[in-house]
């Protein structure tokens, strides 16, 4: 009987620590990512970092400017997010609303494929199909640039946008559209004029968690967005991600050099826009919910 | 009455062609690479090591690898993912500290891949002294796949009717064995479901492993856990964009069998899900 | 008079801002059928699980005042000790989705009952003090769901005196069910009363009437009157019990 209780309460004292070590997690991410990132700055100032446009690691004094890699995750990012939000609500609405029940589950368990589809594969379509197919069309001088990485991610982040729009949509209450047929409006009116302004918070979410996605992509872009990092010019040139550039450079910066606090320094920047959308979008859901 | 009609068809056409350009291409992509690898894929693909400068040979080493480092990775997550989902559900009051724990597990789910890779290297690489390891890899994804593993134990957990945790606790239970023998159980296929997909989630990252564990080339077996290994994803990474005159359809292959894999765990989840939602009784 | 198992004193009961229970002084005598009785929301079944302590599964609760079993506070008594002394049979029969024979012996396994013989004679013997023995010796291997309601009620009742409490409350225990089922567990109940304190928390005045030797009228969290069943229902001191057992409200 007393063994039993002494089981019990260790088992209790791990479950109540449990949540103890997520915060724990949280917590020594931020801490080790800032840890390097403060070294970086013993010879560098902040505003060189934040406001510089020459990323020239290896060069002679090297550069950490990184607005070109910022505009670079910033283009991307814009441009899937212009693709993937009007597919990706439309899609929602179709799946929630109009389509019969056994193609609403097919469609659904559609969209958990691309779900699993795993990045490297997407950034090797975009190697072998995609980019070659986008230079040939649009006449460009190489298909390893942004537009190919904004198509792909939108792609990535459709899954993310749809499941979660249609959660909104369908948590709709009933008695809205019942209203709305009863003053005689159609199916597309009442889902134009109720049941989308009512979902709209959880939409909203749902693309900000889309674009949290986008922006935290690493191996897509790495391999098809030509990884030149330049302050782009336009969404047709090579450029670089935050992401990429962290993946991309890691392996050859010397551990301890100012190269390695940079990229550390990266990574923070990068923690911070998600904490901060990712956050913003969980407040949003939560009062969608109530 | 009659444009509004009109105007309801077209717009439903809209959103119909939508959907069909989300769906469309994973069909296409899947067909694509299956056209394109299903005449290299053999057993002398899948059972032999990588050979001359990866450009011949096949990727044994990457499949056992991958499977190392997702069946590691679940023996970290998977007992602290269900712990703290149990915390959440069954003991966190309504304060402070459970908001920030709530707060801690939106933010892991948000921070990018990389970081976490970034944030392994640092830790358990570097800090921690487990070099470039299977330890060092399958621990970064094993904090990587927490949010997942706890988001569906906390819904599977929720699934179960309070009266069950009533009938148990008022007949003289305590508190631990009413979640043992009375929550658990019935919890149970949520939690399954919810692994498989981040066993299949943590098969298809790249990013976390970069600089973890994935080795460029190692034509061999890893000998203990803190060897390094080769993995499928960073292997189809590797040939696809760091070998020169690397043949496309080895690389395709590659493709093919880490899609097999993910899709089928997916089909495994897809079978748990049905087969319990038969079974269950209340 | 007979010796008091369940005191409570000055009991005062909220759920968040509500006044639940106000100030109830009551108790209860070893082996007697006590009723419970009142329109609904008068706090009956809040009554009986705070005797429990089953109103601290709801994280607003609290409550004011104390309440002695077997002449100790129940504070003082673990709450795994003291629902097995107080077993709780609730409004609409609640078994879990396990075979009937499970469905018993969860409890006494939870109290560290391990040995098969002993858990089949704990079981047999449950089942033929809710009279349901007869009914399901052949299918004690069939899920406890596929019984009827009556038969599921009943069944709760065995798996409650499968961990041997001293004090049984009933729930409403036969608000879901068939008039035929209703008299097997009043039998049931009448059988039980040489050995177990029974506390009937009912909306049924009639099942009241036949079933209880004392009963308490409650209204709005307050207890207005307690007496032999007889008094209440013939010669009540209350002009409010008169009148709802006279069914002019409730």
């Amino acid at each position: 009987m007393c063994i039993r209780k002494l089981k019990e309460s260790v088992i209790e004292f791990f479950i109540k620590i449990s949540g103890f070590i997520i915060i724990l997690f949280v917590f020594l991410i931020f801490l080790f990512l800032l840890k390097d990132t403060v070294l970086l700055f013993k010879d560098f100032t902040f505003k060189e970092f934040i406001f510089g446009k020459r990323w020239l690691p290896i060069s002679e004094p090297p550069h950490f400017g990184i607005i070109p890699l910022l505009l670079g995750s910033l283009y991307v990012t814009f441009f899937a997010t212009i693709i993937c939000v009007p597919v990706g609500i439309a899609s929602a609405l179709f799946i929630a609303e109009i389509a019969p029940k056994f193609l609403r589950n097919i469609l659904k368990s559609f969209i958990e494929i691309l779900a699993s589809i795993p990045s490297v594969v997407l950034g090797f379509i975009g190697i072998v199909w995609l980019g070659p197919f986008l230079k040939d069309t649009l006449k460009l001088n190489t298909g390893m640039c942004g537009l190919t990485g904004s198509f792909l991610l939108a792609f990535m982040s459709l899954p993310t946008i749809i499941s979660i729009s249609e959660d909104a949509i369908i948590s709709v209450p009933k008695s809205f559209k019942e209203a709305a047929f009863g003053l005689g409006a159609t199916r597309w009116q009442t889902l134009w004029r109720v049941v989308l302004p009512s979902a709209s918070s959880g939409i909203i979410a749902a693309i900000m968690l889309g674009i949290d996605r986008v922006i935290g992509e690493t191996m897509v872009v790495m391999m098809v967005t030509g990884n030149a990092p330049l302050v782009p010019k336009s969404i047709l040139q090579p450029l670089r991600t935050l992401t990429a550039t962290i993946a991309g450079e890691m392996g050859e910066a010397i551990s301890g050099s100012e190269h390695y606090f940079a990229l550390f320094a990266v990574g923070l920047i990068l923690f911070i826009i998600t904490f901060i959308i990712n956050f913003l979008s969980v407040l949003l859901l939560n009062r969608s919910k109530k | 009455m009659n444009l509004a009609k009109l105007r309801e068809k077209i717009a439903f056409t809209i959103l119909g062609l939508s959907t069909l350009f989300v769906i469309l291409p994973i069909f296409a992509i899947v067909f694509y690479i299956v056209k394109n690898a299903i005449g290299v894929i053999s057993w002398d693909f899948i059972l032999d090591i990588p050979r001359n400068g990866m450009r011949e040979g096949g990727i044994y080493p990457a499949i056992v690898g991958t499977i190392y480092l997702v069946l590691g990775t679940i023996l970290f997550s998977l007992p602290l993912g269900i712990m703290a989902a149990i915390y959440l559900v069954e003991y966190a009051n309504d304060n402070f500290f459970t908001k920030l724990v709530k707060v801690s597990i939106v933010n892991l789910s948000g921070i990018p891949s990389i970081v976490y890779g970034l944030f392994g290297m640092a830790l358990f690489v570097i800090f921690l002294k487990f070099g470039t390891s299977i330890l060092s890899g399958c621990l970064t994804l094993s904090i990587m796949s927490l949010p997942l593993i706890i988001t569906a134990t906390k819904e599977a957990l929720d699934a179960v009717p309070f009266s069950f945790r009533e009938i148990s606790l008022s007949l003289g239970a305590t508190k631990w064995q009413t979640i043992r023998y009375c929550v658990l159980p019935y919890a149970l296929p949520g939690i399954l479901t919810g692994t498989v997909l981040s066993l299949s989630r943590s098969a298809g990252e790249t990013a976390p492993i970069l600089f973890t564990v994935a080795a460029f080339y190692l034509p061999r077996l890893p000998r203990s856990i803190f060897d390094q290994v080769m993995a499928l994803p960073y292997h189809l990474y590797v040939i696809s964009t760091q070998i020169p005159n690397m043949p496309l359809r080895l690389s395709f292959a590659t493709a093919f069998v880490l899609i097999v894999l993910v899709f089928l765990m997916n089909l495994v989840n897809v079978i748990l899900r049905i087969q319990f939602r038969k079974k269950k009784q209340w | 008079m007979a010796e008091v198992i369940i005191k409570t004193f000055n009991l005062n009961v909220y759920f968040g801002k509500q006044h639940i229970l106000k100030n109830i002084n009551l108790e209860i005598y070893k082996n007697e059928i006590l009723g419970i009785i009142g329109p609904a929301n008068s706090g009956k079944t809040t009554f009986l699980k705070a005797l429990n302590r089953l109103n601290y599964l709801f994280k607003d609760y609290y409550q004011e005042g104390e309440i002695f079993f077997a002449e100790k506070n129940i504070k003082y008594i673990s709450d795994n000790l003291l629902r097995k002394k107080i077993g709780i049979i609730f409004a609409l029969p609640q078994v879990l989705p396990i075979t009937i024979y499970e469905n018993i012996a969860y409890g006494p396994k939870m109290h560290g009952i391990k040995n098969k013989d002993t858990l089949d004679s704990i079981v047999e013997k449950a089942l033929r003090k809710a009279y349901l023995w007869e009914e399901v010796k052949d299918r004690l291997n069939t899920l406890a769901t596929k019984l009827s309601g009556g038969q599921q009620q009943r069944l709760c009742i065995a798996r409650t005196l499968a961990v041997e409490p001293e004090v049984i409350l009933y729930d409403e225990p036969c608000s879901g069910l068939d008039p035929i089922s209703t008299q097997k567990i009043e039998e049931a109940m009448h059988e039980l009363k040489n050995n177990y304190t029974q506390i009937l928390v009912t909306n049924n005045t009639k099942q009241a009437a036949r079933a209880t030797e004392r009963c308490a009228f409650m209204l709005m969290g307050e207890l207005v009157e307690i007496d032999r069943t007889a008094i209440i229902f013939t010669s009540p001191k209350d002009k409010r019990t008169d009148e709802y057992v006279r069914g002019v409200f409730g």
